[in-house]
């Protein structure tokens, strides 16, 4: 029972920067940019709100600090894409790179590369105290409840039903069309891709101003690729990503658990580490066969 | 076609990377130094003795590599973004054969590692090119997937069997004496496998150019829908092309292997994959591109160890150099195309895949 309850609260915790990275990135792709600058923009975000967080004590202006930096993040992607037109592919690993290399670059001249620095972690929020042990599982980070409760409903609502929503699909689908039909495909997009980008942003902050507490070199470790498989397992739609965020969840959760049992010690803890990796790739090749990609995916617009 | 000579490709790459020292001033002022001086320390000074020459040498030969990995690739329409992966794998088949052909002579010894290393970088190639021509799954994130998993496999090795018994250090046992790529230059680092990238870069650029199979690669690149209609099997070009790519990123893991560590190490690349895709897009996805790329940004990061001694500049830099670089010749690069469509008037039947390889083809 407690196993099991740990197991679950360790499920959302670890879920959280997924769902923030995952549904970023869904928005970014249905407006018709794959954004591969996820991976940097997670990064810069975790390093940004615990630099911000640390200089000024208060980890709502590191948040703040983290989604500004996803936001100009965004911002590039959608310079390079929708302005230039250039290679999304290309274009996306080099804000990665970049990224990782000033965040580092900003680490190393703010730290000096001294002793690790530590925050106090923002607290976790438990609103349903009564039912005891198992209430342990409700005993979230605000940033996880924010994630569940706001930021995914809102987003599929404003995907699905909102005129903004609407246009957002429009132009990763068709973007001759929604241009014919009065919608700015340009502006569209740099939002689509500004928004995305703080989401990602957030997701970074997560692990460095609530779980963590720190900053470590690596720290993003591969996340924002996961959510760039997430996206098309769970076909571009906001709740189908999520749950697929938390599958991953469940399954790094449980490695992290099996590791310290005795018939597992055997084992190097690092096979077990690679597993939720190996699993995306096999849902992905049972799942992801021919799946319909947004109509534009990958292609700039240019009015002829 | 003529182009105004503004737009030819070596401009472009110059404009390019003066587009990128202008953005880099940024932080290199918040680091408290002269830009001007920087970038002089970055890009001239390795050139000015002898011994950071040769650095350079063996600061290009991995990333010369993987650049020749990525291109061929990139030139089919294939995204592999795994080149640091299959590396690794080439650095693991290294180090295992490596230990065990103490018997072998070098002539024997040497040519069996290599071909080790490149069958096991092809063959972590093989997965994410099987999944995209059979069922149409997208290999970035396949490839881009499997490099964290190379790097745990590294890892787990390191600290279960491979663990250095004497010292237990996360270290593999030494490479037999027979097993070392030999040193070129006395007092230097400079070994075999600098030849052997200028080889592959040769190679490579005869297939590409002067042969049937180039051809097929081309224009599978180009247009695929084009080259099925002309007979050509896209899918095993494909194949081909990701196991090739795997094979040259697997044989830059046994260089690093064989010419400097002489063992698997958890540090053995900084990202030299990823660099790889800065080179092959600055070297225009052509090889001798590619090499010219490879030789330069060797040039900086030795430039950038060393101007982090003298100027106080983080070597960090170095990365943010290179992110930088990538965006501005990937835009410059778009401009140029969708100018040249504008006047000629062309409608855009290129796959979107294809633009990169499109857009810097010769005719």
């Amino acid at each position: 029972m407690t196993f099991l309850v740990d197991l679950l609260a360790a499920t959302l915790r670890n879920a959280t920067p997924l769902v923030y990275g995952t549904v970023g990135e869904t928005y970014s792709e249905r407006s018709g940019v794959l954004n591969l600058g996820i991976e940097g923009t997670m990064y810069a975000g975790a390093f940004a709100g615990f630099a911000t967080a640390w200089a000024t004590g208060s980890p709502l202006l590191g948040l703040l600090a983290a989604i500004v930096v996803g936001i100009g993040a965004g911002g590039v992607m959608a310079l390079m894409t929708v302005t230039f037109g250039a290679n999304q592919h290309v274009s996306g690993i080099g804000l990665t790179i970049g990224l990782i290399g000033l965040s580092e670059f900003a680490n190393r001249l703010i730290f000096q590369g001294g002793e690790l620095q530590r925050i106090e972690p923002m607290p976790t929020v438990n609103p349903l105290p009564f039912l005891g042990d198992a209430g342990a599982i409700f005993n979230q980070y605000g940033l996880t409840w924010v994630a569940f409760l706001v930021v995914v409903p809102a987003a599929w609502w404003i995907l699905q039903r909102s005129s903004f929503g609407l246009e957002v699909r429009a132009v990763g689908e068709n973007p001759e069309a929604a241009d014919a039909a009065g919608v700015n495909v340009v502006r569209t997009r740099y939002l689509a891709l500004m928004i995305g980008g703080a989401l990602m942003a957030i997701g970074g902050a997560f692990l460095t101003l609530a779980l963590l507490g720190s900053f470590t070199l690596d720290i993003i470790a591969g996340r924002g690729w996961v959510c760039v498989a997430l996206v098309i397992f769970g076909r571009w739609r906001i709740f189908r990503g999520v749950a697929g965020a938390l599958i991953f969840a469940l399954i790094f959760s449980l490695q992290f658990r099996l590791r310290i049992l005795p018939e597992f010690a055997e084992l190097p803890f690092e096979l077990l580490l690679a597993l939720p990796y190996l699993v995306v790739i096999a849902a992905l090749a049972i799942s992801g066969r021919n799946v319909a990609y947004p109509g534009a995916y990958l292609k700039p617009y240019r009015r002829s | 076609m003529t182009r105004p000579s503004v737009w030819s490709t070596p401009v472009l790459v110059l404009a390019a990377i003066l587009m990128t020292f202008v953005i880099t001033a940024g932080p290199i002022l918040a680091a408290g130094a002269n830009p001007i001086a920087a970038y002089y320390a970055f890009v001239v000074q390795p050139l000015t003795s002898t011994f950071t020459l040769l650095e350079v040498l063996v600061t290009a030969t991995p990333i010369m590599l993987t650049g020749a990995a990525v291109a061929i690739a990139f030139r089919a329409g294939y995204w592999n973004i795994g080149a640091e992966g299959q590396l690794l794998l080439g650095a693991i088949a290294a180090a295992g054969i490596g230990t065990m052909v103490g018997g072998l002579p070098p002539l024997l010894a040497l040519p069996v590692m290599i071909v080790g290393g490149a069958l096991a970088g092809a063959a972590w190639a093989l997965v994410p090119a099987l999944l995209r021509v059979r069922f149409g799954i997208d290999e970035v994130v396949t490839t881009l997937l499997l490099n964290p998993v190379a790097l745990l496999l590294v890892n787990g090795l390191l600290h279960g069997p491979w663990r250095d018994p004497e010292t237990g250090f996360p270290e593999s046992p030494r490479i037999a004496a027979s097993a070392e790529f030999p040193a070129l230059i006395e007092r230097s680092r400079v070994h075999l496998g600098i030849v052997l990238a200028i080889a592959v870069i040769v190679v490579a650029w005869y297939v590409l150019a002067r042969t049937p199979a180039g051809l097929r690669l081309r224009a599978a690149g180009l247009s695929p829908h084009g080259a099925r209609f002309a007979g050509i099997n896209v899918p095993a070009t494909l194949l081909g092309a990701a196991l090739v790519s795997g094979a040259i990123a697997g044989i830059a893991g046994v260089s690093e292997v064989a010419g400097i560590q002489n063992r698997l190490t958890g540090g053995l690349s900084p990202g030299y994959g990823y660099t790889g895709i800065v080179v092959a897009t600055l070297g225009t996805l052509t090889m001798p591109g590619v090499a010219l790329a490879a030789l330069f940004l060797g040039d900086l990061t030795v430039g950038a160890s060393s101007a982090a001694r003298s100027l106080g500049i983080p070597s960090q830099l170095g990365a943010v150099v290179q992110g930088v670089l990538l965006l501005t010749t990937v835009a410059l690069l778009a401009v140029r195309r969708y100018r040249g469509r504008r006047a000629s008037a062309r409608s855009d039947a290129a796959p979107p895949g294809a633009d990169v390889a499109a857009e810097v083809q010769p005719g």
